[in-house]
Order: C-alpha cells, then structure tokens, then sequence
C-alpha cells in the first residue's frame, strides 16, 4: 500500500484563505466556508472547493461544521462557541456538526493537505479560520439587513442573535437568510477586538452535556444500520505472529454466523449478534506462526536498553561543554528511570462500522484522522477515496489511538468486509482484551540523567539521555522525521527551558517488534518526569527551594514562570503542613500551553499514601471555553496521574501480560485527588489543552512523596505502598 | 422463555440463556444508552438496576432476569434520577459521555438507598465504575449537589 500522499506536510500557517458564500438547497438559508487561494494563481477554482463551516437556515439556526474530532475534549462546544461570537449569535441557536471526510476542505492547516485532530491543535488551527467565516457572516446580514430596511449599514448592529437598526426595528438571522446566500463575502471581514468578547471566556454549558447525560449521544458501538451484521476479529498471540493454518468448520456450522475469514491481520468472525460473533470466535482454530514474531519480554528489553545507554545516542541538544563540566565536577549526581509500555485504554474498545456496496465504501467511526482512514480503506477496497464517505461518530475516548499511521481497526474492518464479500454493513467491535492486547502503547522508556556540581556547589552541568522506540519511524508519519532522531523521544527534554550553561541530550532508538503510539502528550509523558524530578534532586542537593530554584532559572521563560507562580501562590506552597503530608511541584510546557501543578500528598506509616489534593494553572492563551479548559486539566491530571501510580503494560516472552481491568489499573474515584485550576488570563492566540494537563502530574506526585523517601520515584508506576525504609 | 420488564414494559426472550443481559438490551430491544467498556465486571460502562439494584449488565446472563424488573439509562424517571441528571448537566460533568450512563445509574442507584452519601459511600458506591477521562473530581460534586437539591425537595 503506499501511503505516502497522507504524509503531513510541514506546518502551513500562511496559506491564505478567502470565503465564498453559497446558498443552502431551495432557499433555505446560506452557508460560508473558505477556498484555500494559491498564491499567483488569478482565478481559484472558488466553484468546486466550497468548505463550508457555518450553514445559517431560514429557521435562524446556526450550524457550524467540526471538522476535528470530539472524544471528549469539548472541540464541538470550542469551535462553535468561535463562531457564535464573531456572528454575535445567541448560545440557544447554535448547533453542530461533524464534517465529512474531505481534506481539500477540512484539513487541519497545522497539519497540511491531512485532515486531522492531533496535538492539542484543534483549537489553534481553526481559530482564525473560524472567526474570519463568523465575521463574514455577520458582515453580510448587516448588509443584508440595511438594504431591506433602505439605511447604512454602520446604524445595523447585531446582538444575542438579533439585527437591529436604531430606530428599534429588528431581523433574525434566517430573515436574511436567502438575501445573503446571493451575496458575496468579504474579503477580509473585520474580526472583533477580543476585548469585546462576550461568549468567548464565559462559561458558556458543553453543548453535548444533554444527550450524553441521557444516553442518548451515537458512538460506533451504536452505528445500527438497516441489516447490520456484528464482527469480532482474533488478532494473533504475538506482534509479528502469522497464521499458519485456520480450521473454521466449527465455527461455520453455529447458528447465525456468517462468515469466518482469514486477513493479513488475523481472523474476523461475522455473525447476526455480537454474542453469536464472541461465541463463535471460541471454536475458531488457528495454528500461529511465531516464528518471525517479538519474542522479547519486558525484563529483556530493560536489559537491552540499559545496554544500548551505555553509549552515546544521537546528541540532539549540545550546550557549552557538558564533558568538561562533568571532569572538573566536585560533585555528580545521577539516576536511572524506568517507564513502562502503557496502553490508553480508551472506555470505548476500538471499533469502526463498514459497509461495501454498489462501488462505494461507508465507513462509520470515531475518525481522529479521516484522511488516513479513507485512504486506508480506498487501497483496501480498490476504490478511489472520494467513493469513501466517512461518517465520523463520537468517540468513547481516544487520547492518541484512534489516531494510527495504518488506521488498524478501521483496516481490521474494511479487509473482514472485502474479504467476506458481503454487502451488507458490518459493525466490527474489539473485546478489551483486544484493545489492550493489539498493541499501540506509550513506548517503553529507559532514561538516565546525571547532573554535575562545581567546588562552589552550583550546578554545572547537565545530561540528559533516552532510549526508546520511535513512534514515526517505518510509519507513513516517517516524514516528519527531520534530524537524525524521532524528536517524540525526547520532545519536553532536548528544550528543557531552564538557564543552564552546560546541557546535553541524546537518544537512542530501541528497534522492538511491539506497536507503540501517541499516548496523551506523546514524549512529554516521560521526559517532563524524567526531567522534573532530578531538577528537585538537584534543588535538594543544592539545598535550595523547588520553586525558587526553577524561578531563578526561568528568567527568561515569563510564561513557565507565570504558571509557577500562581500555583505555588494558590496552594500556599511553603505552608506548614502537618508531619505525614508534603507538597510537590512540577511545571511543563507542552504543546504551546504551560501548565504548573503543585501536589499535596499524604503518607501513612505502613506506605500506603493518598493524593489529597493538585492546584494547576495553566496558561494556554485566550480561554475560550474556561469551563472546558478546567474539565481538560482535571481530566488530563487523573489520566497521567493514574498511569504514574499504577498503570503498566509488561510482556513475558513477547505476551502482554495485561489482558483487562483485573490486572491493568487505570484511575479510579477513589484515588482521585480534588483538583484545582486555575487559568492565567492572557491575550495570546489559543494553544491546546486536551494533553498539556497530563505531564506535570505524575512528578509534582512525585516530588511531594519524595519526602518519605530514602531516593526519588524513578521506577514507574509507584504502586500501592512505597518503600519507606 | 424469560420474561421480565424493561423500562416498565414487559419483554421475552427464547435463545441462549447465557447471553448476557447487556446485548440483549443493546441488540434486541435496541436500547443503545448502556455502553459495553469491559466485559467481565470491571468498568461500569454498562450498569443497569435490577429491581432497584445496580447490575453490570455484561455479565448478568439474561435467566437471571427472569422475572424481574430492569432499568435502562433510557427509563430513568424517578425524582432522584431527575436530580442526579441535572446536577450532572449544571456542571458538565461529561468528557466523552462514553462511561456516562453507567455512572448515573450507579449514582441514582446510590441516592436512591442513601440520600446523604459522604465521599466515603461515594468511593465505595462509584469505584467500580472507570471513568478514562477522569470526570470522578464533578462526578463527586454532581452526586453531593444533588443530594442537597433532594433535601431541599424534600
Ligand atoms: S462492560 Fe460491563 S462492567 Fe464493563
Ligand atoms: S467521560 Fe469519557 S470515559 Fe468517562
């Protein structure tokens, strides 16, 4: 299969747009998009490339068109609530909707010809997008409203969703509806002055919160399509294993299954119910070839990788004279850190819903990047991707993996349709072990970092080195590789924002047959630990304060600072606290937003512990939905939280070990510390917060239960009880 | 046969006995607001009342229904659900929605026995249900405020 053609391009934020008004069918109203204009070419081709992101219909509704996907981080309240402010339009008559798949229309602009929901830049990539189709919008209903009325269109203004003139007569938006679908946009409308923002930082209500509160809101579990068969697929022992031969008389012969077939991926089971599919996929026999698999387990890998740490990596950032600074130490330090394979483990098990008919390809699923998954499935199929309509549902969660350079369970989905041959649509549905067993995790990570002391005691140097898989590399993502290194393995570590005058980090790339993926902020998950616990072991070693010790080396990091800041002063850092409690803190960009989190934490004698309490701030620029910005954080804090205290994927002669709940350990109620956010006001464009929340919380735990111990947390997770002696 | 109600209607069912409740809910009577997250017990996801008692429905084979009286997300009706539904609203509690009709069958399950619960009770009543996004900090704060909202009622 080639790929190549859904490689993201470099970032393209200059790319010039212009909005092109178009009327909605019979004269329902209008809808406004934009064309992307290729610089030098006179006459675009406005009338085919119409992206339409807000459709206003004669009943004054408002729709806006999402184009990311919402697996719950609130994009659909986000985006909409982008456009209602620039088209002053009431919170009441905004609704949404999820786009089609079209990247000539729909791509995300930090992401180039793909489109896609990744990074925390949904936000940030259709900010100005948004609000430049909003202003137009508006520019127009003026217009519209001041020629009905005979008046200039400087006395129309328009509020809460109202145009008004000042003589005190009114129009609703699908008044001049049809009027404005015969208009043509501005060029550059004139945006509002943040200053003047109403809804934008308010507290405006999800607008998902009714049906998702009454069971009402569609997953792909629920995609129920007029005949619809259910699937399940047997996905081989061992990453790498193939099948040898597959016996499926058995199966066959069970009432209401309809077809057992083998795919390079393993073997789907088709059936009337999902029961019928799960029962039939225990008399299902296959004989695996293991002989090209991974057979490694964990205690292996460790091994190989403190091996490959031995030597230098490729050295990906290299000031001053880290070497020297370490000869002519009066002192060093250093630790080892450990940190596991996680599985993200979304609620929803990975599933996508298919149907092959008459020369198209229906695909129905949480898409994080439809412009893979069409592709994906239109080699699979042997169609062209416009003939794949991707109907994109809500997803059950995702944090990374439902984003798949190979797009694995929508494939799992599409190759069992093919296969089969049947026409009828067809609901494919991972078990958890599946999901947990199918592998994409946070790679297994190996760090050591050493820090050197000068004969006045102040910190000299600093080395930081990783070793672990590349999440690009041998993927279709692999050119966004740019140097020797796949930055995600050090990303968060190689721009360590301290003032130091000697720091070097390398990396190695551990090549190992087990899948891995973007895990909730990829690369920072590990290296803001890493790198925020031993910079308190250095603060102690030097006998100086956390916060102070990181403020005076952030001088040139106002942001960092800032959220540093108002943590520290919002948790009363410094506090007496009573003998078995501590505080800790950890601070960390990501993704353009700074987040700085101090823990509270309390130990009990035999080791046991709680975590009573995190205050956050957070600086993402302008918060447009504060509410949704403080759900992300507190959300983003259990997740990161749960895995550095009790989550890991281990395998033993190349077996996962973990197969659901029982035996992996997200997160629950009652771990779940009280949480406390609070956001820097700021004038900057918006920056992403679905992941940013998540690296500074397991060190700032970290930090605090450090207190009771002999040695830092550097093996993860910390478990139940902690070694106190 | 079995027979039992659903949401208040009577339903029967002839197969397979050990089918669990939860696809026969989301299959055959087509009610999809139960979601599957685990299979054996483990998330929640798929909580149901059984006679007023919560149920992993995953796991509860549909003979063991026969009889009784089952309550979907989609039946809720009582005061205390109407609390617990918009005290979940009032604060947006939902991220994905995906664990969401298993947590409010667990917390009006919960109200329904015990209509002061301390976090204690919460803990012990809600921990069985996952939640991936981490909505547990609002989840406490919905089930406390609607507890306040049924005393006032009362
Ligand atoms: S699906 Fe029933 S408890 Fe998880
Ligand atoms: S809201 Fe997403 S799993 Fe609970």
């Amino acid at each position: 299969m080639n790929f190549s053609r859904f490689v993201p391009q470099k970032q393209n934020l200059s790319r010039r747009e212009f909005l092109k008004v178009s009327s909605l069918a019979a004269g329902a109203g209008f809808a406004i998009g934009s064309v992307p204009l290729v610089a030098g070419e006179a006459t675009p081709a406005v009338q085919q490339g119409l992206g339409h992101f807000i459709k206003v219909t004669s009943d004054s509704l408002v729709t806006v068109v999402i184009k990311h996907l919402d697996k719950g981080q609130g994009v659909t309240t986000g985006l909409t609530a982008i456009v209602a402010e620039e088209m002053d339009a009431d919170w009441s008559q905004m609704r949404w909707e999820f786009a089609p798949a079209d990247a000539t229309k729909y791509n995300n602009l930090f992401f180039g010809p793909v489109q896609g929901t990744g990074g925390s830049t949904a936000i940030a990539n259709s900010w100005m997008q948004l609000r430049q189709a909003g202003a137009a919008a508006k520019h127009m209903m003026v217009k519209a409203a001041a020629k009905r009325w005979q008046v200039a269109p400087a006395e129309v203004t328009v509020a809460e969703g109202k145009i008004k003139h000042k003589s005190g007569k009114t129009l609703s938006f699908g008044d001049v509806a049809s009027d404005v679908a015969k208009m043509t946009a501005p060029e550059k409308p004139n945006l509002k002055d943040p200053k003047d923002f109403k809804l934008i930082g308010s507290n405006i209500p999800r607008i998902d919160s009714p049906e998702k509160t009454k069971g009402k809101a569609n997953y792909t579990l629920d995609v129920n399509q007029p005949g619809m068969l259910k699937a399940v697929i047997i996905h081989p022992p061992l990453f790498g294993a193939t099948i040898k031969s597959l016996d499926k008389s058995e199966a066959l012969k069970m009432k209401g299954v309809k077809a057992v077939v083998q795919t390079p991926r393993g073997v789907g089971i088709v059936a009337d119910s999902y029961w019928t599919a799960t029962q039939a996929r225990q008399v299902v026999k296959i004989d695996w070839d293991e002989s090209a698999a991974e057979k490694r387990g964990s205690k292996e890998l460790w091994k190989s990788y403190k091996t490959m740490a031995r030597e230098e990596g490729q050295v990906v950032r290299n000031d001053g004279d880290v070497t020297k600074a370490f000869k002519e130490a009066a002192k060093t330090i250093n630790l080892e850190f450990e940190f596991p394979y996680l599985a993200h483990s979304a609620m929803e098990p990975m599933n996508c819903a298919v149907q092959i008919k008459e020369g198209q390809c229906d695909i129905w699923t949480g898409s994080q990047i439809p412009t893979v998954d069409q592709g994906v499935a239109a080699s699979v199929v042997g169609l062209t991707p416009d003939k794949v309509n991707i109907h994109t549902q809500f997803a059950g969660g995702s944090f990374g993996r439902r984003a798949v350079p190979n797009a694995d369970f929508v494939l799992d989905a599409v190759l069992i349709a093919k296969l089969s041959g049947l026409d009828a649509p067809i609901n494919l549905q991972w078990s958890r072990e599946d999901d947990m067993q199918a592998g994409y995790y946070r790679p297994m990570t190996y760090q050591e970092m050493k820090a050197s002391f000068d004969d006045k005691g102040e910190l000299s140097g600093w080395h930081q080195r990783v070793v672990s898989q590349s999440i690009l590399r041998g993927t279709p993502f692999a050119g966004m590789i740019q140097g020797p290194l796949d930055m995600t393995l050090v990303e968060g570590g190689h721009n360590l924002p301290y003032a130091m005058d000697n720091i070097k980090v390398d990396g190695h790339e551990a090549s190992v047959g087990v899948p891995v993926l973007w895990w909730r902020s990829v690369g920072h998950t590990h290296n803001a630990y890493s790198t925020e616990v031993f910079l308190d072991e250095v603060a102690r070693t030097m006998g100086k304060d956390p916060v102070q010790f990181r403020l005076e080396r952030l001088k040139e990091h106002p942001r960092h600072a800032g959220v540093l800041k108002l943590a520290a002063e919002k948790a009363g850092w410094g506090k007496k606290l009573p003998k078995n409690k501590a505080q800790g803190v950890a601070v960390h960009e990501s993704f353009s937003s700074f987040v700085a989190e101090v823990a509270e934490v309390t130990v009990n004698d035999d080791g046991t512990y709680s975590v009573d309490k995190i205050v956050c701030a957070v600086d993402c620029g302008i918060a447009i939905t504060p509410d949704v910005i403080k759900a992300q954080m507190e959300g983003g804090i259990g997740y990161g939280l749960g895995s550095c205290m009790s989550e890991a994927v281990t395998l033993t002669d190349g077996k996962v070990d973990q197969a659901n709940f029982y035996n992996y350990f997200p997160m629950r109620m009652s771990k779940m510390p009280e949480i406390e956010v609070h956001i820097v006001q700021s004038g900057e464009s918006p920056t992403g917060v679905g992941e940013p929340g998540t690296p500074p919380a397991g060190p700032a735990v970290a930090n605090a239960l450090r207190k009771f111990l002999k040695k830092p947390l550097t093996k993860l997770p910390f478990g139940d009880r902690l070694d106190l002696a | 046969m079995i027979k039992f109600k659903l949401n208040g209607k009577s339903v029967t069912y002839e197969g397979d006995s050990s089918k669990p409740l939860l696809w026969f809910v989301r299959e055959d009577a087509e009610l999809t607001g139960s979601k599957f997250g685990c299979g054996v017990a483990m998330c929640g996801a798929c909580t149901m009342h059984l006679n007023g008692n919560p149920v992993r429905a995953c796991s509860t084979p549909i003979s063991m229904v026969d009889g009784g009286s089952v309550t979907t997300i989609e039946g809720l009706e009582s005061k205390t659900a109407k609390a617990v539904q918009t005290a979940w609203q009032d604060l947006d509690v939902v991220q994905c929605g995906y664990c969401q009709s298993g947590q409010i069958m667990s917390a009006v399950a919960l109200l329904e026995k015990n209509n002061k619960p301390t976090d204690e009770d919460i803990n012990a009543a809600m921990d069985g249900n996952l939640c991936r996004c981490a909505t547990y900090h609002r989840i406490r704060k919905a089930i406390h405020n609607a507890s306040k909202s049924l005393a006032k009622e009362a």
